[in-house]
């Protein structure tokens, strides 16, 4: 199963650095949704900083649903979800490899999106082993909820717009545990912010399970 | 729900004698809930007459949790059998769930515009009685996509997958949202009064009931719509067949081929 994970996984993250979209599309994408929050928002940097934490999951939650759409249209061409089928790899395999492949890149458009914070909205990281605690955590719930909700949508044709209104109120917990996290990361106590973090691991755990069970079903009929 | 109506005979009606009975007697129970809940029970002393609403709320959304319970076993048990008959309760459950979600919240509302001076807040369960709304729009919009394949045999697993998780995701929204607001919340509000008594506390029972008596006639009624648009779909393209072919059949006969 773990053999057949490093194998899709590594497969999706080839692709990525071949095509670099989440570099070059979903990264500036991320940064620019950081800008309009500054124009929405009064750009007084008081509320900016304030509202940081939030600011930046909403946006790592957009990214997330840019990220998991693109993860499963590389297959959509030229019968790329019948080959996987057909490969005879073990389903948990190809969800636990896509969902890492997914974590991965998530990661980075975090930290791009992390210096982006501190830069423009002027946040004060306090306790960076809780920041960091949160961004795997976090990230972990959202590939692997984001993985099995994608799927779900994969071969429907109305994809791009059924994903958001199933998969947003399913990651709302990840939201809230993810903010609070981060609030008491940047300039709060950080004692404050780890049972949040371990409300984080509990929906990552949960998902990974789920999907590692449900997946095979899912994949059957995508 | 015992025997829904066959299409080909002909007879495509989702009512019986079961379900007139029924549906007579939750007509006769909101006529009593409308006499109790406007004239034969008092008004509170705190919230006066806006205490009213909640002969509504508070049935409703019981209702409205059981029937997303309902979707969710509902979904576990066609991934298990793969009979017709789960995959559309699903659906049928969720359906009637949506309304009385979409009832709960409105009602919530006016009586908090009343109550508290706003029409929203952000109180655990207003927050996650919402995104339970939302969870079920969302599996309602992937249930006619899967529906719309037609064929039973080709139907997705993915709405059921869905639907399973309905249940254990609004219990995990409302876990988190009620604990993030515990900790900002400084005064919790009390929806009821916990000296609820009397005629009061006769009305909200008997509410209870009438809704539920709602909810199961609504129920069986969308479950048997259903079923009959499922036989629709394999069923009537097989006749449109046959019909035409009779209707090709007839000048045929004539000679003007």
């Amino acid at each position: 199963m773990f053999r057949d994970a490093a194998l899709i996984a590594g497969k999706d993250l080839r692709i990525e650095w071949r095509s670099r979209v989440t570099m070059q599309q979903i990264a500036p994408f991320a940064l620019l949704v950081l800008l309009l929050f500054g124009m929405a928002l009064d750009p007084d940097r008081g509320i900016l900083a304030r509202a940081s934490s939030g600011l930046f999951w909403v946006a790592v939650l957009f990214c997330s649903l840019l990220a998991i759409q693109r993860a499963f249209t590389i297959e959509a061409a030229d019968g790329g979800r019948d080959a996987l089928r057909l490969s005879g790899l073990d389903p948990a395999g190809v969800f636990l490899g896509k969902a890492a492949a997914i974590a991965v890149q998530l990661v980075v458009l975090e930290v791009v999106l992390a210096v982006g914070v501190v830069v423009i909205y002027g946040a004060e990281v306090t306790g960076l082993p809780l920041l960091v605690a949160t961004c795997v955590a976090a990230t972990a719930g959202l590939a692997a909820a984001g993985t099995l909700y994608g799927v779900l949508a994969a071969g429907l044709r109305v994809r791009e717009t059924l994903l958001p209104i199933l998969l947003l109120p399913v990651l709302a917990p990840v939201l809230i545990g993810a903010t609070r996290s981060f609030e008491a990361a940047l300039g709060g106590v950080a004692a404050d912010g780890w049972p949040w973090c371990g409300l984080l691991v509990t929906f990552a755990l949960l998902y990974l399970a789920f999907g590692t069970l449900a997946f095979g079903t899912l994949l059957e009929e995508s | 729900m015992t025997t829904p109506p066959d299409v080909a005979s002909g007879r495509a009606t989702t009512g019986s004698p079961g379900t007139r009975v029924l549906g007579g007697l939750t007509l006769a129970g909101l006529a009593l809930l409308l006499g109790y809940s406007f004239l034969w029970s008092p008004a509170d002393i705190a919230q006066q007459d806006a205490v009213r609403l909640m002969y509504v709320h508070v049935p409703t959304s019981i209702v409205a949790f059981t029937a997303c319970f309902i979707t969710t076993f509902a979904s576990a048990m066609w991934l298990r059998r793969k009979s017709d008959g789960w995959w559309v309760l699903g659906a049928a459950s969720a359906e009637v769930a949506v309304v009385f979600t979409g009832v709960c919240l409105l009602t919530g509302s006016i009586w908090g515009r009343i109550t508290w001076g706003t029409y929203w807040d952000w109180d655990p369960r207003i927050t996650s009685t919402t995104m339970l709304f939302i969870l079920l729009i969302g599996y309602l919009a992937l249930r006619r996509i899967d529906s719309e394949a037609g064929d039973p045999a080709q139907r997705g697993a993915r709405s059921a997958i869905v639907g399973l998780l309905l249940f254990p995701n609004v219990m995990i929204v409302h876990f988190s949202v009620d604990w993030w607001r515990s900790l900002h919340q400084t005064a919790t509000i009390t929806r009821l009064d916990p000296t609820i008594e009397g005629t009061m506390l006769f009305t909200l029972m008997l509410g209870i009931v009438v809704f539920s008596m709602l909810f199961v006639w609504l129920l069986i009624h969308r479950f048997r719509l259903s079923w009959i648009e499922e036989r629709l779909g394999s069923t009537g393209l097989d006749a449109a067949i046959g019909e035409r072919r009779a209707e090709a059949g007839v000048p045929a006969m004539g000679g003007t081929v």
